[in-house]
């Protein structure tokens, strides 16, 4: 019988199956990052220990200050990191924390690292695990009583979920990226158009994406209701996989790629759900409310909440009483105060590199914080020049962590305050309380940056060229 | 953790869509220690400045009636707690994210998908009624209605006897010790140690 790679990857990982359907699976990567601590208590409560401590690797990302990292003044975030420093080293698990040259946030160190391999399934307690999908992973957040689970059995218990398929077939316009092709479906389908489901992307837009572009897409999967994006390997992913630090070598490579060949959808396999997207009609896409579906594309306007259908009108007319906006205004019109670039959506050495072309002799108008999505992004950015592009425009460069995204490290949007923001989420108080984030591509966000209102990226590319 | 088969308290309505994790328990409390109480951090920033709150209204309400999508967003298990420890016991909703659903039953909150739970919620408005939920049959009674909710038998069966997964798991060790095994011989590379040389960002 033909199979997916959903199906391919389960059936790879599937200790047994109770009567009622529930799979007992088997996790070959655990990630660990501060936000853990419930569940090491857990396992505490218990007296257990890690079932497979080489296979639990810890990452200090929520709370790492981007700044001062030898002084940390404020004590809970002190505590966390501590937190994490001891129940890692108690059970024998290594540890990226804060002072480690490859230390970022879990869904950049685990890829780089070469933790994240084609066909492994793996598990973190942290929604945006989709992430590592786009190697052809099986990959999906858990909670803390799960993450314990694991800790404790090396396994989870999940339900296999139904599976999706989103075709984006054509050639992406110049300045569209991943993020636009991640925020156009979900304004199309919504923020739970794939609960329940495992998506895979396919079609000849998304082989054309770099690995960079694929764990943008995979990653904000979630924001749509998916706890799965996959994509199927390929030699890109061969490219970029082979040579990392815990990849396979020599014989082992040779017999890791023979496995990884063969996980690819079968060609006559089926989907649950099918939606095909043409990439030629994607704009540049930015958020207006207060969930990721709530998007348009930059040429467009604010949306009036009585042209929506009903439920929708309401969350609309909340939305935009929250963002300060008005139904009918252009986007182009709208002003804001800061940009963030940073994330584990959109904070890689190509993120920056995209942001740089158009920062590159600009200087901003409004101010703002970049923070590469670890430490070795960081290093690399600045080998290429990168930091002098955003220092000389006027922007922060910090340090690596998941920063501004959601605030915990005291990066935070001050109260009315309007961002635009590589990041993958535009909640209410996301990025601190009373905050207004507007979701965007990094070059999105750098001609942000360079305009102080919501701008069309092509614009600043043409007028450069 | 005790199981529960029915369930009588008050109900109210949050009457939104896509309440997300961020709303149920803002980032910044995520620091504190269980052993403290999450309920005090329940819907932090809506609550405040808002003297009609449902569940400032209404105090000691276990049953919250709100729209569809309920806990999108991240898989911060807090939120589970924040509800749990305010004493909340069921939300109605029609629907849920799926990683907050997972968790509500693995800390005893039963996330009850109702198709019209919109219509309850308008229906009930700012007051608050008598609900009373019933596992075994799914069903939601209040006001003398009754509805019924989809409810998997996982489900069920988790929140009426309380169970612990690690409990469940560790009595198939053997069977995980031998796919180990399998595993280490079929993909050895799963445990491959690390290169001396470092990564690069490229
Ligand atoms: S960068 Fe943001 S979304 Fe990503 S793991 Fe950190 S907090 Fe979560």
């Amino acid at each position: 019988m033909s199979r997916t790679l959903l199906d391919k990857l389960w059936d790879a990982h599937e200790v047994r199956r109770d009567p009622d359907g529930t799979s007992l699976l088997w996790v070959d990567r655990h990630l660990v990052h501060e936000g853990s601590h419930h569940a090491f208590a857990k396992l505490a409560e218990r007296g257990l220990d890690v079932a497979e401590p080489g296979l639990t690797f810890g990452v200090a990302d929520h709370y790492a200050p981007t700044r001062r990292r030898d002084r940390i003044e404020d004590p809970a975030i002190a505590k966390m990191l501590e937190r994490l420093e001891t129940n890692t080293s108690r059970h024998g698990i290594r540890l990226f924390g804060l002072n480690d040259p490859r230390q970022g946030i879990v869904h950049v160190l685990g890829p780089e690292q070469g933790l994240t391999l084609p066909g492994l399934s793996i598990n973190c307690g942290d929604s945006h695990t989709s992430t590592h999908g786009a190697f052809g992973a099986l990959a999906f957040g858990i909670g803390a009583t799960e993450v314990a689970h694991v800790l404790a059995t090396q396994t989870v218990r999940a339900q296999k979920p139904k599976s999706m398929r989103i075709l984006v077939k054509g050639a992406l316009g110049a300045g569209v990226s991943a993020k636009d092709i991640a925020l156009h479906w979900i304004a199309e389908l919504g923020t739970s158009g794939a609960t329940g489901h495992a998506v895979e992307y396919a079609g000849d837009a998304i082989e054309a994406l770099s690995m960079e572009g694929r764990m943008t897409l995979c990653n904000l999967s979630i924001e749509g209701g998916a706890r799965f994006g996959m994509v199927a390997p390929d030699d890109t992913t061969l490219a970029y996989v082979k040579g990392r630090p815990f990849a396979p070598k020599g014989a082992a490579w040779d017999r890791a790629v023979a496995a990884w060949r063969a996980l690819p959808s079968d060609p006559d396999a089926t989907f649950d759900k099918e939606v095909t997207i043409d990439a030629a009609r994607i704009a540049p896409t930015v958020t207006w409310g207060t969930t990721p579906e709530q998007a348009a594309p930059i040429t467009g306007t604010v949306p009036d909440p009585d042209a929506l259908p009903g439920g929708k009108a309401e969350a609309a007319r909340s939305a935009l009483d929250y963002m300060g906006l008005t139904a009918g205004q252009p986007l182009q019109d709208v002003a804001i105060d800061q940009v963030f670039l940073g994330s584990c959506t959109n904070a890689r050495i190509e993120d920056l590199r995209a942001a740089a072309t158009i920062l590159r002799g600009r200087r901003a108008r409004v101010p703002g914080v970049v923070s590469p999505g670890s430490m070795l992004v960081r290093a690399a950015a600045e080998a290429e020049g990168l930091d002098r592009v955003f220092t000389e425009a006027g922007l922060e460069w910090v340090g690596a962590g998941c920063s501004m995204c959601v605030g915990m490290n005291g990066d935070i949007v001050a109260p009315g305050k309007r961002c635009a923001s590589s990041t993958n989420r535009n909640f209410r108080g996301r990025q601190g309380k009373g905050a207004r984030t507007h979701l965007m591509s990094p070059v999105m966000v750098a001609a942000a940056a360079v305009t102080g209102r919501l701008t069309d990226a092509r614009e600043l590319m043409e007028a450069k060229a | 953790m005790a199981g529960w088969s029915v369930h009588e308290g008050r109900a109210v309505a949050l009457p939104r869509r896509d309440v997300d994790t961020d709303q149920i328990i803002p980032a910044r409390f995520m620091s504190a220690s269980r052993a403290d109480g999450y309920g005090q951090y329940l819907f932090a920033d809506l609550r405040e400045g808002d003297d009609g709150f449902p569940l400032d209204r209404h105090r000691g309400a276990s049953v919250l009636i709100a729209g569809a999508n309920f806990g999108c967003g991240s898989s911060r298990e807090a939120a589970v707690y924040a509800l749990v420890d305010a004493g909340i016991r069921a939300v109605i909703a029609p629907s849920f994210a799926d990683i907050f659903a997972g968790n509500a039953v693995n800390n005893g909150l039963l996330p009850a998908a109702l198709p019209d739970a919109e219509a309850l919620m308008d229906e009930l408005g700012a007051n608050a009624a008598e609900a009373r939920i019933d596992l075994e049959t799914a069903t939601l009674t209040i006001a003398g209605q009754s509805h019924e909710f989809r409810l998997p038998d996982v489900w069920r069966h988790k929140l009426t006897n309380g169970w612990d997964d690690i409990d469940l798991t560790r009595a198939h060790l053997d069977e995980i010790a031998a796919f180990r095994d399998a595993r280490h011989a079929n993909a050895p590379w799963v445990w491959a140690e690390q290169d001396d040389e470092q990564a690069t960002a490229g």
